[in-house]
């Protein structure tokens, strides 16, 4: 192999495991339960076994506080954790929005800049390693089911 | 075989000319050479087998059983030899025995509706394992459900060994099948399957043996198992995909009704009903996997050569060496049993607290291609307590140098994440 292929293929490990990402697998925020949950939704990924358990409290329009718990690659735990730190005290139409957001970025949808996703750009990284992709989005399609249980519209 | 070429892992088979004859395993994989240890997954095909496939396309291509002309002929002749070479292979009785289907999933299936909805109703039970693969759990969580039956577990013991000293336990008066693997996925545990088949044999219960991964890896007689029923699949014993095999003990499958209905299974048919073809072919509905069966028969040609016995060996010794250079590591779990005369070539493990899929993705870079996740065995993972594990299963073409590129990769996941 040549060493510019042995650079690109390092380059493209160490954008998936981005140091953020793995700060947040070693370091979780938001881990663990919510006393009084509004809603509370697993989210399972057949394909790898990640599970990812998101507990929210509304507090009014806003997402008052969110938790999560699971178990998983460090892909799908530091995306829960990252995911956490992105929406806490958001609002719940803001939150959907970047729900949408991230996973349009996750599928390489072009309209959006992941630079406009502050940390959450780190794991655009990820798109490189399609089976993947579902491990980083899990949380987040849990978040929203959570969402759509504490406020049915 | 000449001595000097040889693998140096050991002396059961001569590794170097078995790697000749595979091509993918000339490729690189991001620039490394390919170290193919997902074996249990699938196993890679020799040129003879990807010939026979070629060959049929090419000269003899045609429907089988009813042309009167020279290609269908030759193609009927090909197809069916391929299911006595089967019937030879595992030592079967009789070619009526041998039932041709789409992988073991659609092997157990068909059993699960053509023998278990006539046979299992309210109140009977099922005896399984706790390490069964979802093909082998599924099709009767399903009967269960829709016939009010209800399915009893052997417990794993935490050596990953079934657990037998209350095995008597489990049978009942209601007791109508007991279906277990020959040789877990997950695990690599080989079970006492003659043992068990004995027990529920004596009670008269009805035996199922998922024998995916023990056919490919080692001998296997299904008469000596004494197992009502058989499956197993093609594509992990060399062959291509979308052939499996369901043995079953003729008597049985002649109380049962078809499982699909259509060409080729009817003997006569009338607009106000039919009446089925002879054994196997009554289980045999539509056109078969034509080309794909034929290049079966080149695998089972290909392993008969080998010899099974050597096979084994040489899995052993590979397996054996995987399993010291893993020890040899800090922090590596290792699940199965310890003796590799009791498992087949498959060795799960989790190292430190990385994610299997973590490990996996690594590795990957590296050109080592391992499983990792639950296996589709999902409540057996439940049991060791972990969500998953990283898997490196081996086959004939597998080398002491590939265990140690495995053992490589293994630190360089290490070191990425630390």
């Amino acid at each position: 192999m040549s060493s510019e292929e042995f650079r690109r293929q390092e380059s493209e490990l160490d954008d998936l495991y981005r140091d953020i990402i793995i700060d947040h697998y070693r370091h979780p925020r938001h881990r663990g339960h919510l006393t009084a949950p509004s809603a509370s939704h697993e989210g399972l990924n057949p394909l790898c076994g990640d599970e990812v358990t998101v507990e929210v409290v509304l507090d009014g329009t806003a997402l008052g506080e969110i938790g999560y718990t699971g178990s998983g690659c460090s892909i799908s735990q530091s995306s829960a954790s990252m995911m956490t730190e992105a929406v806490a005290g958001k609002s719940v139409a803001e939150t959907h929005k970047l729900i949408a957001d991230f996973t349009a970025m996750m599928r390489g949808d072009e309209s959006i800049d992941p630079d406009d996703l502050g940390d959450l750009e780190a794991l655009s990284g990820v798109r490189k390693f399609p089976v993947r992709i579902k491990c980083a989005t899990l949380a987040w399609h849990t978040l929203a089911e959570a969402l759509k249980e504490a406020a049915p519209d | 075989m000449s001595q000097d070429t040889r693998d140096k892992v050991g002396s059961a088979l001569d590794v170097n000319a078995i790697r000749g004859d595979f091509p993918i395993l000339k490729r690189e994989v991001y620039g490394k050479p390919l170290v193919y240890l997902d074996n249990a997954a699938t196993s890679q095909k020799p040129r003879q087998v990807i010939d026979a496939l070629v060959r049929y396309y090419e000269s003899y291509n045609a429907n089988i059983h009813r042309a009167v002309h020279a290609l269908g002929e030759e193609a009927t002749a090909a197809y069916e030899e391929a299911r006595e070479k089967v019937a030879r292979f595992i030592g079967a009785p009789s070619i009526e025995s041998i039932i041709f289907t789409r992988n073991t999933t659609e092997a157990i299936n068909l059993v699960a509706y053509a023998w278990g909805r006539a046979n299992v109703g309210e109140g009977d039970e099922i005896i399984l394992t706790q390490m069964e693969h979802h093909s082998n759990l599924i099709p009767w969580q399903q009967l269960a459900a829709e016939k009010g039956a209800t399915i009893r577990y052997i417990e794993i013991k935490p050596n990953g060994t079934l657990e037998l000293g209350n095995l008597s336990e489990l049978f009942s008066e209601r007791t109508k099948l007991l279906a277990l693997p020959h040789v877990s996925n997950s695990l690599g545990t080989i079970n006492p399957a003659e043992e068990i088949v004995a027990e529920a044999r004596k009670r008269g219960v009805t035996t199922l043996i998922d024998g995916a991964q023990a056919v490919p890896h080692m001998p296997v007689d299904v008469q000596a198992v004494g197992a009502d029923f058989y499956a197993f699949s093609a594509h992990k014993m060399l062959g291509p995909t979308g052939v499996g095999v369901l043995y079953a003990r003729p008597e049985l499958l002649e109380e049962m009704a078809p499982f699909l209905g259509g060409g080729e299974m009817i003997r006569k048919v009338t607009l106000e009903g039919a009446t089925w073809n002879d054994l196997p072919w009554k289980f045999e509905a539509g056109t078969p996997n034509i080309a794909d069966v034929i290049a079966f028969g080149s695998a089972i040609d290909y392993l008969d050569a080998l010899g099974m016995d050597n096979v084994r060996r040489h899995e052993v010794e590979v397996t054996t060496y995987a399993m010291e250079r893993l020890r040899g590591l800090d922090d590596v779990t290792l699940y199965g049993p310890d003796d590799p005369d009791q498992r087949g070539g498959v060795v799960s493990f989790n190292f430190g607290d990385l994610h299997p899929h973590d490990v996996g993705t690594i590795l990957d870079r590296h050109g080592v291609a391992i499983r990792a996740g639950h296996h589709c065995t999902q409540p057996l993972m439940r049991c060791l307590g972990v969500t998953g594990t990283a898997r490196a299963s081996f086959y004939i073409y597998n080398t002491q140098d590939e265990v140690d590129a495995l053992i490589e990769g293994l630190k360089a996941a290490r070191d990425f994440f630390e």
